[in-house]
């Protein structure tokens, strides 16, 4: 039997990591919000901003990976599939990079910075700015929003392709071994 | 319009810049700022005291005869966030309710370098006094005298926050102050 080309490795790995970055960073957003005041809130919101800039220094290397090692062609499906499927691949770096940098950008506005880790401050992107924050934390939220259900389009899509099509496209992110 | 004799112009300006030279002692607090800077989880967050008023007497002729007296409404300590302010305001906290104001009068001046002091003074806050001694820079902005300096205090000995929080915010607060007579 004739191997396909699969993804490379490091995409391989590039993807899952961040998927799993992306799951803990969305849901830890969507709820730490309501929690009452208390030192725990403070604490996950923390963890939050890691795993965003975390998520943000990734996508940058995979977008490099992905530029400069091209992904295995498509399998053989309709066009508007194809067409959609790339749509949407592109439309999830974009938010992938936008949803962090607002985050940062509200942190900056709203005068607390990020301290990656608790070991580095990163540059306030804008003065603080009350009015800024309140946007700019409406624009992170819709954006992660958007990426929830762009996230669950793609997730769709990949299952109906590997239950339904029955073809390679889940199993070229799932090989680990090169063929 | 009536013309001055240009001895009259030439007196009344003198009379004017040795007013202003004088200077008015009275902080002007719409030029001057005093932030608290504490950590949260390493994160350095920027409280403005808004409110507060005082007077610095100072003049460089004589800097140890200098006097300051300032006083801070506790209640108007903003860090950004309503959830912050309301926290904060609260017992464990400020207890700006019961404290409303925080005070710092000086007792005595020494001189250093050209154009800095010593202010040693006493810090009233949350009913608790301290004796501080805190480095201060003299400038001018205009004909405006402006007091600038720093110094730290300990949320433990004033018994500012719940220990619950220790682990997440740090005992000691800066407290930068740029003052504008």
């Amino acid at each position: 039997m004739q191997h396909r080309p699969v993804y490379t490795r490091t995409a391989v790995a590039l993807h899952w990591f961040i998927a799993l970055l992306i799951t803990a960073g969305f849901t830890l957003g969507a709820t730490m919000t309501d929690l009452h005041m208390s030192p725990r809130k403070l604490k996950l919101y923390s963890y939050h901003k890691w795993i965003g800039i975390t998520v943000l220094g990734l996508v940058l290397i995979r977008l490099l990976w992905r530029l400069t090692h091209p992904a295995p062609p498509d399998e053989p499906m309709p066009r508007w599939q194809r067409i959609a499927a790339h749509v949407t691949h592109w439309l999830l770096y974009l938010l992938m990079i936008a949803t962090p940098i607002v985050g940062w950008l509200y942190s900056s506005a709203s005068g607390y910075p990020v301290v990656y880790l608790k070991l580095w401050q990163l540059p306030d992107l804008v003065a603080k700015n009350k009015k800024l924050a309140d946007v700019l934390v409406q624009v992170h939220g819709l954006l992660a929003w958007t990426l929830f259900w762009v996230v669950l389009l793609h997730v769709a899509a990949a299952l109906k392709h590997h239950f339904f099509d029955r073809d390679a496209t889940l199993k070229r992110m799932l090989a680990w071994q090169r063929p | 319009m009536r013309r001055h004799s240009p001895w009259i112009s030439t007196i009344a300006l003198t009379a004017a810049f040795v007013a202003t030279a004088a200077g008015d002692p009275t902080i002007d607090a719409s030029k001057s700022s005093i932030i608290a800077t504490f950590r949260q989880e390493s994160v350095p967050v920027d409280a403005a005291l808004k409110k507060f008023n005082g007077r610095i007497d100072y003049n460089a002729a004589q800097p140890n005869a200098a006097k300051a007296a300032l006083e801070v409404d506790t209640g108007s300590l903003d860090l950004g966030s309503t959830d912050y302010d309301a926290e904060v305001r609260k017992k464990a906290w400020m207890d700006s309710g019961t404290y409303p104001k925080a005070s710092f009068i000086s007792t005595s001046v020494k001189p250093g370098p050209t154009g800095h002091f010593d202010a040693t003074g006493t810090l009233t806050l949350k009913g608790k006094t301290q004796t501080l001694t805190v480095p201060v820079t003299v400038g001018k902005a205009g004909s405006a005298m402006v007091f600038d300096g720093a110094f730290e205090i300990s949320r433990a000995y004033f018994g500012i926050g719940d220990k619950e929080w220790n682990d997440v915010v740090d005992d000691k607060v800066k407290v930068r102050f740029h003052l504008v007579e």
